[in-house]
């Protein structure tokens, strides 16, 4: 339920452009046709009594404690599920209507257990305050019948959660829930009458199909299904409204607190990316903010072999500035540099990038979107003209036609995932290109028309097939081409694809896609009406990312499906500020607001507002780094809230090049893989400790909100003030609000935005300025920023990692629901629960042909190094294909993986690796045994201190 | 830098480029990339690997497009 009250007007908002009006209790109200009477009379400002609705779900009439009484009319409907109609006229109120009441509250009562003192929801409680709303005053049934008190076991298996039948009414909210908001269908109300009972399968909770996405919980109105931190620490005294700090959804939550400590998050229902849903992670993994791993004071060491000493901000801080002057006197300007962080806040992302600007005197700065959405910024900007999504969320209720191409959303971004489920049961038809069977595939009333299975690295072969098909058999949109884009391009790109090499009768061999199925994709996207392609890292993390990308934009472009709600091109951003990283000038060539720096007006711009020249040649990305570190010529680095050593491939070149360095400053909250070659640590704060804004995958920018202090003393932003001003270029902020005002003038896609202004709208979709004040859900309406768009040759080139007899497999690595990339978060969460190692996907045939059982260590073995993981035996993978994660950093998933890259962004090629894979008798590799040494040691080396208070 | 890095990458940029059927159009492609997108050590890396290995590994279209923007393409 709701917990620090909100109202709830019990059925969901209707909208319609006719406008109805009635009357209730005497009060006038006007609403939109279709809404109930219900949440008119909400409207109107009149409570009816009510158990089974909530604004969250559909009305279902069941509890019949929301009758009314409406004049003309018989008997006494559901308010809930009765619509409203002109001239009605309703009463709410009466002598028979509260005899009913009474009469059902009593039924609900003589079956509930009266330990409200004791009970996690006392106070909190539907029932107990519908019972008072009715003037319960007794209950003739007695107790001493038949009831569900002793029957029902408690379900205490879900590690965030309690489910106690004993409290249950049947009033099926957190069935529906499940059904209507998460879309899993993991909960069923079993037996009939008396026997009434929800079921999760027939299992318990944590066994079931249930993925903890906390709807139920939610949308329970009594204390049968409870978060065990509520039942451990008490109803919240107050709560605060942020956003979330995990995947690029960028939900809103409502962080519930007593005192200074969190004791729930829930999802905030007035939040425009996720509408009152959540994740698993969201919800519940926040324990991560206080636990016992936090590094909370400063330390320093001269040497990765040396013990860290403990010592204070100002010496850590002073320490550090030395060492990065040291080494620019020494070696050069252009030696050091600094990484900022996707999870950090734009503000505190805008000042590393400044900091590296305008205190290093380079343009040496990167971001974690190098080796994720980099291609989306290329391809976007170089055929639409901006480097972002072109939609919001909600646009995907107009769509058509899904296109979900190289994504898994259901995992990575489960609440748009679970939107997006809800409009494909609304009737919505589905096209997946995935070498994996993605649940999307076949789920609870979800299947896709299409499933191009294709081999991993011929993604830009298949989009290239989709375009062929649309061009040859004339269905583009050509008003639209003509109208909208380059026509010299257009004419050179439409020879280019129709060339016969492209079809898909000839790509097949290459694809593996069966060309009917192709061509029938191909189809439908250009005919079913509005289209929408949504798409991820299994797009962007190839040696072709950025043509697919392009590519993308081209089928968008060529098809029309572009500049209204229900289309579109959509990247699904990985991290929760990887969109705002990037509009912040985090990239080595762009100043904020994707400018290159080779633009003397832009670089004008800043100089003058900060001070200093801005250097004009393009700065060295990630990978770029770690060659220069081991070349010699970069020795210092500032890394905020990133963990290179674990996300990056080819493991063994990066803690080399780590190695290599002269200085090596971490800001994070743990002692990540990267900290462990670090030599000055800096305490980070978690997003509950701080204030600044986020900016999701649909380019919506939402407050982060201080709740409470940070463990450390300093919020982020104020460490890198600290740090600036100690290597001689003082930044004066006393609020990060003062930090967005900064880039708003800098900024012209920004100008509009405000502290103020957030609080005001809620949140905002950049651009935001004088044109579109209140911000832009939709771009390229009429036009493209670029002017007009801009069609790509794409000739699809072979990946260099090719399958040879040494190495028949290939390897694709991804996410799942429960873990957060590196894990940092999520591993010290009960999330372990469901996923405590990662694992080797491999495909019946393989693992039989290799000898190969479900549990098997194996021995993976790539061109770039080895490592062993356990087999689990998946038919979701293609033969020839084997999947694993990358959460835990034992696992040695990226010690596998290569230095290719794509060509245009060095964005690495995480999802193609050759590999050859055997069992083995051995649980470890020979890195994997370094690895455990090495982390033995540096633990060894941190100060013995006592855990943070909670 | 490791030229064998440069030149592979130097090379991935050109094929992307070489479609398009125009020869101007593949060698500002590829010119114009680099500039815009590599630090100047790699650039001074890349050109000195052409002066003094005589560009081996490079494609043809690499060499023909650092040709023509040597200037644009030197660091200062």
């Amino acid at each position: 339920m709701y917990s620090v009250k909100e109202p709830d007007p019990g059925t969901p908002e209707r909208k319609s452009s006719e406008q109805v009006t009635l009357e209730i209790d005497g009060r006038a109200v006007t609403v939109p046709a279709g809404t109930s009477v219900m949440r008119a009379a909400s409207d109107a400002g009149v409570r009816v009594p009510k158990l089974c609705a909530t604004d969250s779900l559909e009305a279902f009439g069941s509890c019949r404690l929301c009758l009314v009484q409406i004049e003309g009319r018989r008997g006494y409907p559901a308010s809930c599920t009765t619509i409203v109609e002109p001239g009605m006229k309703v009463r709410t109120q009466s002598d028979p209507l509260a005899k009913l009441r009474r009469g059902v509250m009593e039924m609900y009562i003589s079956d509930h257990p009266l330990d409200c003192l004791t009970c996690p929801t006392n106070g909190n409680c539907e029932l107990q305050e519908q019972a008072g709303v009715v003037g319960l005053r007794e209950v003739r049934y007695g107790f001493d019948g038949a009831n569900h008190f002793k029957q029902a076991e408690k379900d205490t298996s879900n590690p965030y959660f309690d489910f106690d039948p004993a409290k249950c009414i049947a009033c099926s909210r957190c069935v529906r829930a499940c059904e209507e908001v998460q879309g899993t269908f993991a909960l069923t109300l079993h037996g009939r009458g008396f026997e009434s009972k929800i079921a999760s399968g027939n299992t318990d909770f944590r066994s079931s199909e249930c993925v903890s996405c906390g709807a139920c919980v939610q949308a329970c109105p009594t204390a049968t299904l409870v978060e065990k931190s509520i039942v451990e620490r008490g109803q919240p005294d107050h709560s605060v409204v942020t956003t979330c700090a995990y995947c690029g959804v960028g939900c809103s939550f409502r962080a519930e607190v007593k005192g200074s400590e969190v004791v729930r998050m829930v999802p905030d229902k007035d939040g425009r990316a996720n509408h009152g849903h959540s994740c698993v992670k969201g919800r519940f993994a926040w324990g991560y903010a206080t636990h016992k791993d936090r590094i909370t004071k400063p330390m320093i060491r001269a040497s990765i072999r040396d013990p860290w000493r403990e010592v204070s901000w100002d010496e850590a801080i002073a320490h550090a500035a030395s060492e990065f002057k040291r080494i620019q006197a020494k070696y050069g300007r252009g030696a050091v540099g600094g990484i900022t962080s996707s999870r950090c806040t734009n503000e505190e992302t805008y000042l590393v990038q400044k900091l590296v600007r305008a205190a290093f005197g380079n343009n040496n700065v990167d971001t974690c979107a190098r080796v994720c959405h980099s291609p989306t910024g290329y391809g976007l900007k170089t055929t639409l003209g901006e480097s972002a999504g072109t939609q919001d969320f909600d646009s995907v209720e107009y769509a058509d036609v899904i296109v979900v191409i190289g994504a898994n959303p259901t995992d990575a971004h489960p609440v748009f995932g679970s939107q997006m489920k809800r409009r494909l049961r609304a009737g919505a038809r589905l096209i997946v290109i995935d070498p994996r069977g993605i649940d999307l595939v076949r789920s609870a009333h979800v299947e896709a028309a299409h499933h191009l299975q294709l081999r991993p690295g011929t993604n830009v072969a298949v989009v290239n097939a989709l375009a062929h098909v649309i061009v040859t058999e004339g269905l583009h949109a050509e008003s639209f081409v003509k109208d909208r884009c380059e026509q010299p391009a257009f004419d050179k790109w439409k020879a280019f694809i129709s060339d016969p090499r492209h079809a898909p009768e000839v790509t097949e061999e290459v694809t593996g896609v069966p060309a009917a199925e192709l061509r029938a994709a191909a189809r439908l996207y250009a005919t079913g009406g509005n289209a929408a392609i949504y798409y991820g890292l299994g797009v962007t993390e190839h040696s072709q990312g950025s043509t697919m990308v392009m590519g993308i934009a081209n089928l968008a472009m060529l098809t029309g499906n572009i500049g209204r709600p229900g289309v579109g091109v959509n990247p699904l951003r990985g991290q929760n500020n990887v969109q705002g990283s990037c509009d912040m000038g985090s990239f080595p060539h762009e100043l904020p607001g994707y400018r290159h720096v080779s633009d003397p007006a832009v670089r004008a711009l800043f100089a003058t507002a900060w001070g200093v020249a801005i250097d004009a040649e393009p700065g060295l990305r990630i990978p770029n780094m770690f060659d220069a570190a081991i070349d010699g010529s970069f020795r210092g680095l500032y890394v905020q809230g990133e963990d290179i050593a674990q996300s990056d491939p080819n493991t063994q070149h990066v803690t080399a090049a780590l190695e290599a360095l002269e200085c090596l400053v971490v800001q994070d909250l743990f002692i990540n893989e990267t900290a462990k070659f670090a030599h000055v640590f800096l305490p980070g704060s978690s997003f509950l400790e701080k204030d600044g804004t986020f900016t999701n995958a649909e380019r919506r920018i939402s407050r982060v909100r201080k709740v409470t202090p940070p463990l450390a003393g300093k919020a982020d932003w104020e460490t890198t003030l600290a740090l600036a001003e100690a290597l001689g270029y003082p930044m004066h902020y006393d609020h990060p609000s003062q930090i967005m005002d900064e880039i708003a003038r800098l900024t012209p896609t920004f100008t509009g935005v405000s502290y103020a202004r957030l609080d005001q709208l809620g949140s905002i979709q950049w651009p935001c300025n004088e044109t579109a004040p209140t911000g832009t859900p939709v771009m390229h309406i009429d036009g493209f920023v670029r002017g007009k768009g801009k069609f790509v040759i794409t000739e699809y080139v072979a990946t260099q990692e090719r399958v040879t007899r040494r190495f028949p497999l290939i390897l694709t690595t991804g996410r799942i629901l429960s873990q957060y990339n590196v894990g940092a978060q999520t591993r010290r969460t009960a999330n372990n629960t469901w996923h405590h190692e990662d694992r080797l996907e491999i495909h019946p045939h393989d693992a039989e042909h290799r000898g190969v059982k479900d549990g098997d260590w194996c021995k993976i073995v790539s061109r770039a190094g080895e490592t062993v993981l356990r087999a689990s035996i998946s038919e979701r993978m293609q033969p020839g294909v084997v999947y694993t994660t990358f959460h835990f950093p034992g696992s040695g998933a990226n010690v596998i993986t290569t230095e290719n890259s794509d060509w245009a962004t060095n964005c690495p090629e995480y999802k193609v690796t050759a590999v050859q894979v055997s069992p083995t008798g051995e649980p470890t590799s020979t890195w994997q045994r370094r690895f455990g040494e090495f982390s033995e040691q540096q633990d060894a080396l941190l100060p013995q201190t006592d855990p943070p208070p909670r | 830098m490791e030229a064998h890095k440069l030149v592979k990458m130097a090379n991935e940029i050109a094929t992307f480029f070489e479609s398009d059927p125009d020869p101007a159009a593949v060698h500002e492609g590829i010119a114009g990339h680099i500039r815009r997108f590599w630090d100047p050590r790699m650039r001074r890396a890349l050109l000195s690997h052409i002066d003094e290995q005589q560009g081996d590994g490079c494609k043809p279209s690499v060499l023909a497009a650092i040709a023509a923007n040597r200037d644009n393409l030197t660091p200062a």
